[in-house]
């Protein structure tokens, strides 16, 4: 069993995780740290055991061995919305917080996200780039100390995907909780994280800094050396691409 | 909403679909109609004695005499209370039972493999046991009619909290939701559609278990008019009886349908 310890004051610190499933080994020994305020991007391969560890951190999965420090109040966006079909953008968002506090707040966050004239809205009229804002503004309202996001851009389009990328680093700025990013896009990590990492045969295998100021272009020459070596990480090799061949280049669409 | 330079060009769109809406709405009645027409017809023409069937004339002249003398009404009135207590036992019930079944192992254990057994079993089979139980008062038909309803409305809402969607659940556990409020804002509004298929069926089965246990085993409302006029070959009586049904189940259909219709508001678009 995993050891839990909850401090708001302290970042995350995973020290070797263990996950199996039916006896097969998922994540071996998984050691991770995020210093409160931080933006780091967990990248890895098409069932590497990226979810596993996301939960494993938002505590809906038990793991099989290791210890977890992480902050108290942690809220997760998914891959889809999972806004609950039967309730209006608004209540949704309020899902779960005391009355008093919140009317004021939810609103506040939805104006954040751009969605205050969707605040009546079935979720089932909403677009999917407006439907992930509504689970981005449940997650904020809660003011999380830990943002663990689950390829929340995943089922955008490029363009939509864009403008989402921008709000999360707006509203990362404003609030700073410590993030956890888990994508494909290798891209998407370059743009928006402090740090990224690998994940391979159930181990973190690369830990790469991203220094370059944002905002951030994907053409910035500063990513171009971190691009290389993570996706040579990742196994995918880069060598003989053309460089604005890269730009677009996600492992989603080289593995699938 | 709607941009003001929007409305010309949705008018059009809008008429055209409330006309289809009639168009539907016609050829629904079309059934019906033609159905009253054939009965015109074979009484009509006598193809039918009227002791087999009376002619739609003459079957409403009969309904405005049991309605003035005042038979009908309070035939009407005695089995549609039956049916409302008794749905509305049924109902409560049925829903206390599958909540209980669907939240726990224990729960699951005690009444499941129970109300699995009750379904199988032909209710109207149990009237001769139900009549020496409750003898014939008010009880046994309103009991009979809360049991045969209180079974699909179990087996829907059951099923329904069982089929709620786990990536649903998931997200409530990351809100930190109580187990309390996840049944409340997770499970049962999930379960409401099935819940309501249930409700709707329920209340056609209410009809036709009070109508059999009151031809049965009884001294008032519309089943026992019914048989009643059998005995005295009034078969004028009988199809009024018939009709009147027809219209009532009609009604309690529309009914759950509204209801259907505010509820599951979430899922029209
Ligand atoms: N509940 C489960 N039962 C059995 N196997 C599971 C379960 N959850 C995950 N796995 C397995 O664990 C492995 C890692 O899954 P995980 O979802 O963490 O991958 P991932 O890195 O998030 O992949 P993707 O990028 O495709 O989302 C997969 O092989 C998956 O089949
Ligand atoms: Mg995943």
């Amino acid at each position: 069993m995993t050891a839990w310890i909850e401090d708001p004051a302290a970042g995350v610190r995973v020290r070797g995780l263990r996950r199996a499933f039916d006896g097969r080994t998922v994540l071996g020994d998984v050691d991770l740290d995020i210093a409160p305020g931080e933006f780091v991007a967990l990248l890895g391969a098409s069932g590497s055991g990226k979810t596993t560890i996301l939960r494993a951190l938002a505590g809906l999965d038990p793991a099989d061995a290791g210890t977890i420090d992480a902050p108290p109040r942690r809220a997760v966006v998914f891959q889809e919305h999972r806004l609950m079909p039967w309730k209006r953008v608004r209540a949704n968002v309020a899902l779960g917080l005391d009355r008093e506090a919140v009317a004021a707040r939810v609103d506040e966050t939805l104006a954040e996200v751009g969605l205050s004239g969707h605040a009546n809205a079935w979720p089932k009229t909403l677009s999917g780039g407006e439907s992930q804002r509504a689970a981005l503004a449940r997650a904020l309202v809660r003011r999380p100390e830990l943002l663990l996001l689950d390829e929340p851009f995943g089922a955008l389009d490029a363009l939509t995907r864009m403008k989402m990328h921008d709000l999360v680093l707006r509203l990362w700025e404003n609030h700073r909780p410590a993030v956890l990013l888990v994508t494909h896009d290798v891209d998407e990590a370059l743009l928006l994280a402090d740090r990224a990492l690998v994940l391979v045969n159930g181990r973190i295998e690369g830990d790469y800094a991203i220094q370059a100021l944002r905002p951030r272009q994907r053409t910035d020459p500063d990513l171009e050396a971190t691009r290389d070596s993570l996706l040579s990480r990742l196994g995918v090799g880069s060598g003989s691409r053309d460089p604005r061949q890269l730009i677009s280049l996600s492992l989603e669409e080289r593995t699938l | 909403m709607n941009a003001s330079g929007a409305t010309r060009s949705r008018a059009l769109p809008v008429q055209a679909r409330a006309r289809r809406r009639h168009l539907k709405r016609f050829r629904r009645l079309l059934g019906p109609l033609s159905l009253l027409a054939i009965w015109a017809l074979v009484t009509g023409l006598g193809v039918v004695s009227s002791e087999d069937l009376p002619s739609p004339w003459h079957t409403l002249h009969t309904a405005r005499e049991l309605i003035s003398d005042g038979q009908l009404p309070s035939a009407m009135l005695i089995s549609v209370r039956r049916v409302i207590i008794g749905l509305t036992i049924g109902t409560v019930a049925g829903v206390g039972l599958a909540v209980l079944a669907s939240l726990g192992q224990l729960g699951d254990d005690l009444i499941d493999s129970s109300m699995q057994l009750l379904r199988t079993l032909p209710i109207l089979a149990m009237v001769p046991l139900i009549v020496i139980w409750f003898g014939i008062g008010e009880t046994p038909k309103v009991f009979i009619v809360a049991l045969a309803t209180a079974i699909p409305i179990y087996l829907n809402l059951y099923s329904g909290i069982r089929g709620t969607d786990r990536k649903l659940l998931d997200a409530a556990r990351t809100l930190e939701l109580s187990r309390l409020q996840i049944i409340r804002h997770v499970i049962l509004p999930g379960a409401m559609a099935p819940f309501l298929v249930g409700l709707r069926y329920a209340a056609g089965i209410a009809w036709l278990v009070l109508v059999v246990s009151e031809q049965i085993n009884a001294t008032s409302g519309l089943g026992y008019l019914i048989v009643n006029a059998q005995n005295f070959l009034r078969t004028d009586i009988v199809v009024v009886g018939l009709v009147v049904f027809g219209i009532l189940g009609l009604l309690t259909d529309a009914g759950v349908r509204a209801l259907e219709r505010r509820v599951l508001a979430w899922r029209s678009t």
